[in-house]
């Protein structure tokens, strides 16, 4: 390992407790015999059963020898137990670990089941067990606990060592006609070994306590000799008059355990086996609080404007931008399709539209407005009720969109229950209904099930299913067909289309896919950099794009007739980063077609022939031009 | 990390190790559990992709034929351990070194005493007939007889078994009853970085509850509630206060680390999709959590707390020896020291024979309650 990252480790708090600890029990083990043993062991009949004093810090035992100076003493005595019956432990758990390496497939099996039978067995009892065997005493007990440790470290070896043995350099040697027993040396056990170290250092801090256990119950360290678990034995009986003899060895038997444990977390840290224990990843926040309440908010729309979004910028903390001034209309009944690469913004801006965003996001717009009522301004209970019937979510991944706790019924049902207040069998019943209505066979049956015996366009449907329970005005959909296969892709966006035909709710499809949004769509948004650069009907749009990004995406997309040879169009250079967003056009420098003024200016979204588009030099080559001038 | 720990820690650092999940336990007593939850939860999402019924649309339950090889296949693990343990508490008294009568006895008992224990024993039968009668034995609930108080071991260990068993399974019961509840509410107040001081002090203070091994924790306590306060008796059986001590310093490590794990748990479950389907229903509160978060972490919390029950009844043993409990732990602890072979020989079967079968019974509630069933595959 790089020196550096162990003085980095040592300059955390914990590295350096974990140091100062260590150093601390190497100080006490190797000077605390020589220098206190005369006050540890020296019978002293003036002062026996003394109490905390100046003099005696923790105090006397029974025969007037320094408590504390026994403590220190037991150190030495402690720690090498607790040591030798690690390595006992380690030694033989690798070479029984190992065996199924070189024994080959059969019989190592047969080692492997032994080794989890005895893992099942209680450590303690095992160690008790062979105490017996082996007699009361420290030497019995290393034995003991010894043993019991083989089992655990033989489990973590052979788990190991499956695990590099199914390696390429592996495979490698064994082609090259490489015995077992040299695989096994030259190979596998030097790729195990870090994992092993770290785990016995660990197992050490374990074996303390454990061997303090035995010496506690008397079956460890016998009198004249003592380690901490025996003080402690001797403490206990008087725990009345000097409850610190019987808490000082325990401190200590603490301190060392939890010295050694995270030595070993310190060590694997550093070789970086371990990660972080922080969970990765911000748990989206939850947007909406409060009691259930019946009876919805009946959505009442001024005119046939369903979504009515201005300005919307999502932020995040750090300055970036990734969702900049979008504006988004959607008519009742519309299919309206946002489409641009990955980062675009455009999964973020239907969030923001359904009022799921993570919660670290900070969302503002000029207008906001679902079903004609401002959402913003809405309290909590209308909120909920008026999003939870009118508006419906379709996600990416049907895979993880369903709870799979819960029976599929139960999660369409919900909704009624929650929002219309049916009850349960009514619910039941509407839920069995709908996913009918989406083509499921034997819904009755299947409602019964739980999500993991669906297929992945079963669960998407069912997921659609969920959206249509009360009447949903809005369904947006965020990217419902990528993780779907090609046919059932097509299954999916029929349905959707059905949704509009029967139900006649609007749908937002998010994609970055332009051909499923040729199919469904009547209008595009095509997005990019956290802003819309074209609008328009789909299909003024994709045959004939302005904005050289829609028509380079248009051109990636390969059809039937696309050579083969040919290597496909790729749009060169990637979108600039949402927190240093460049002056001027944020496609200029991908963009064939810029030149001065689009890195100096900004193009505002303006009205062309058929579209609306964001750019300084559209193409637009087949249309009579147009005086361009800005949209209000 | 707690005694019964010495076996589980290794594998699971191991585990945590590679996998980089965010369920990873934060400190190495988590691990020891968390190394399990992994596998759980990573299969289950391959799981998620085996076709049971769904292939086709008639929409069949998966058949009976996993969970009757699931079931043939625990029964057959439990078979063979409890083979295991029976072969190794009749060893146990032939691998005493020298003769474990005239040990028991001491030097200086009269031969003839020594012999017609050897006889009671039936020590001097060839090993394979004794090994029969062992079994036969066993089987008719006959567990030999006691050297020291010449009574069967069966009516030494009855009485025992049940106090043992009362202490471990109200410590069980308070470790659930605590930990779930706890450890879910500060999954949600901690949830996606929120109150960080708290989630400092819940950590630290769970750790160091899991890194005291019970019995000290025992000693500390009595020092404290018992001698410093006189609130509760220091020792032995009596009155319901006898109890808490002794419930309560076996619960408090297994309850700080199941804690811990379902905090973890929880976070995880909370940043799965299914959570965000079921905030765009707006759901209230209650339902988010309780019908679509709670489920979802039963499966990791009864595994991890079926091996805490396990590491429960092997750790009354240093928790009874604390308060001198009248249970199995001073008994077998007794026995060694007395050196009554027969009567050791007795509790390691039983305890050993309570931990399989509590594990096992474990097994197939996690494979009830889940129910993808994932156990089932494994």
């Amino acid at each position: 390992m790089q020196r550096s990252s162990w003085l980095r480790a040592l300059r955390t708090p914990t590295g350096a407790a974990t140091a100062l600890g260590m150093l601390l029990l190497l100080v006490l083990a190797v000077v605390g015999p020589p220098l206190m043993r005369d006050a540890a062991t020296t019978f002293n009949t003036s002062a026996i059963r003394q109490g905390p004093s100046g003099a005696h810090w923790l105090g006397t035992d029974a025969l007037g020898r320094d408590v504390l100076a026994r403590i220190v003493v037991a150190t030495r005595l402690s720690i090498g137990l607790a040591l030798v019956s690690t390595l006992i432990g380690v030694v033989g758990g690798v070479l029984l670990g190992a065996l199924p390496v070189v024994l080959g497939r059969r019989a190592g099996r047969a080692v492997r089941a032994f080794v989890d039978v005895a893992v099942a067995f209680p450590g303690l009892l095992v160690a008790l067990s062979l105490a017996v065997v082996f007699g009361v005493g420290a030497r019995g007990a290393v034995l003991a606990l010894g043993l019991t440790a083989v089992p655990s470290f033989a489990r973590l070896t052979a788990n190991l060592a499956a695990g590099v043995a199914e390696a390429d350099y592996v495979s490698a040697a064994r082609l090259a006609g490489a015995s077992r027993g040299r695989i096994l040396v030259r190979h596998v056990l030097p790729n195990i070994g870090e994992p092993l170290v770290i785990n016995a250092t660990i197992g050490a801090g374990s074996a303390l306590l454990a061997f303090a256990g035995l010496s506690f119950l008397g079956l460890g360290v016998q009198p004249p000799g003592y380690d901490w678990g025996r003080l402690l034995n001797e403490g206990l009986n008087r725990i009345y008059d000097a409850p610190v003899a019987a808490l000082g060895p325990g401190v200590a038997v603490v301190l060392a355990g939890v010295a050694f444990s995270l030595f070993g977390e310190t060590v694997a840290q550093v070789v970086g086996l371990r990660t972080d224990s922080r969970v990765k990843g911000a748990v989206p926040r939850l947007a909406l609080a409060g009691e259930a309440q019946d009876g919805a908010v009946r959505a009442a729309p001024r005119d046939d404007l369903v979504l009515d979004v201005e300005d919307l910028t999502v932020a995040f903390p750090g300055g970036s931008t990734p969702v900049a001034g979008v504006s988004l209309r959607i008519h009742r009944g519309e299919m309206v399709g946002v489409v641009g690469e990955s980062g675009s913004g455009k999964s973020l801006t239907a969030l923001a539209v359904a009022g799921l965003l993570p919660p670290q996001a900070t969302m503002s717009a000029r207008r906001a407005e679902f079903l004609g009522h401002d959402v913003r301004a809405l309290d909590d209970r209308e909120r909920r009720s008026l999003l939870g019937t009118s508006l419906a979510m379709v996600f990416q991944d049907p895979m993880s969109s369903l709870n799979p706790a819960l029976r599929v019924g139960r999660q369409v049902a919900e909704v009624a229950e929650v929002h219309l207040g049916a009850s349960r069998a009514t619910a039941a019943g509407d839920a069995v209904a709908k996913l009918a209505e989406v083509r499921i066979a034997a819904p009755a049956l299947r409602a019964q099930q739980h999500p993991h015996q669906f297929s992945g366009g079963m669960r998407q449907r069912v997921m659609i299913a969920m959206g249509l329970v009360a009447q949903p005005r809005l369904l947006v959909a965020d990217e419902p067909t990528t993780a779907l296969d090609v046919t059932v892709q097509r299954q999916v966006l029929a349905l959707l289309r059905r949704v509009r035909d029967e139900h006649g709710a609007a749908v937002l499809l998010i994609s970055h896919d332009v051909g499923v949004i040729a199919e469904l769509c009547e209008r595009v948004v095509v997005m990019y950099a956290g802003r819309v650069v074209e609008e328009g009907p789909v299909a003024d749009v994709l045959a004939r794009p302005a904005h050289p990004y829609t028509r380079a995406l248009v051109e990636s997309v390969p059809d039937m007739t696309t050579p083969r040879t040919r290597p496909l169009v790729t749009i060169t250079g990637r979108p600039p980063d949402p927190s240093a967003r460049p002056d001027g056009c944020p496609f200029a420098p991908r963009c064939p077609r810029a030149q001065a003024r689009c890195t100096q200016e900004d193009p505002p979204l303006m009205a062309m022939p058929g579209t609306r588009a964001a750019c300084w030099f559209p193409h637009l080559d087949e249309r009579a031009a147009l005086a361009a001038g800005p949209v209000a | 990390m707690t005694w019964p720990g010495t076996a589980a820690g290794p594998q699971g650092v191991a585990a945590a190790g590679p996998q980089d999940a965010a369920a990873a336990g934060p400190q190495e007593a988590v691990a020891a559990g968390a190394g399990q939850l992994q596998e759980a939860s990573g299969g289950s999402a391959l799981a998620a992709a085996h076709p049971g019924g769904a292939a086709g649309t008639k929409g069949r339950r998966p058949t009976a034929g996993p969970w009757t090889r699931f079931l043939l296949r625990r029964t057959g693990r439990l078979l063979a351990s409890l083979a295991c343990l029976v072969v190794a508490s009749f060893a146990l008294i032939h691998f005493v070194p020298g003769d474990p009568v005239r040990a028991a006895l001491g030097v200086t008992a009269p031969v003839e005493l020594v012999e017609s224990r050897r006889r009671l024993l039936g020590l001097d039968r060839p090993i394979l007939e004794q090994f029969w009668s062992y079994l036969s034995g066993l089987l008719h609930g006959d567990l030999g007889t006691s050297l020291t108080s010449s009574l069967p071991v069966s009516k030494v260990i009855g009485d025992r078994f049940v106090s043992t068993a009362v202490l471990a399974g109200l410590a069980f019961a308070v470790v659930m009853v605590v930990a779930l509840p706890l450890g879910m509410l500060l999954g949600i107040l901690t949830r996606d970085g929120r109150r960080r001081r708290l989630e400092l002090a819940f950590v630290a203070l769970a750790n160091t509850l899991t890194g005291i091994p019970s019995f000290l924790l025992a000693v500390g306590a009595v020092t404290l509630f018992s001698v410093g306060l006189s609130l509760l008796p220091v020792a032995g059986r009596s009155g319901p206060s006898s109890w808490v001590l002794p419930v309560f310093t076996l619960a408090a490590g297994p309850a700080a680390t199941l804690a811990l794990i379902v905090r973890v748990e929880t976070l995880r479950v909370l940043s799965q999709d299914y959570m965000r389907t079921a905030r765009a229903k707006r759901l209230p509160t209650r339902l988010l959590y309780l019908r679509h978060a709670l489920p979802n972490m039963l499966t990791a919390a009864l595994t991890l707390g079926g091996l805490l029950l396990g590491g429960l009844v092997a750790g009354t043993v240093l928790v009874e020896n604390v308060f001198a409990w009248p249970g199995l732990g001073t008994t077998i602890v007794g026995s060694i020291n007395s050196k009554d072979y027969p009567l050791v020989q007795g509790v390691v079967l039983v305890l050993g024979g309570a931990v399989l079968v509590i594990n096992l019974v474990v097994d197939l509630l996690v494979a009830v309650f889940d129910p993808r069933s994932t156990v089932l595959e494994t």
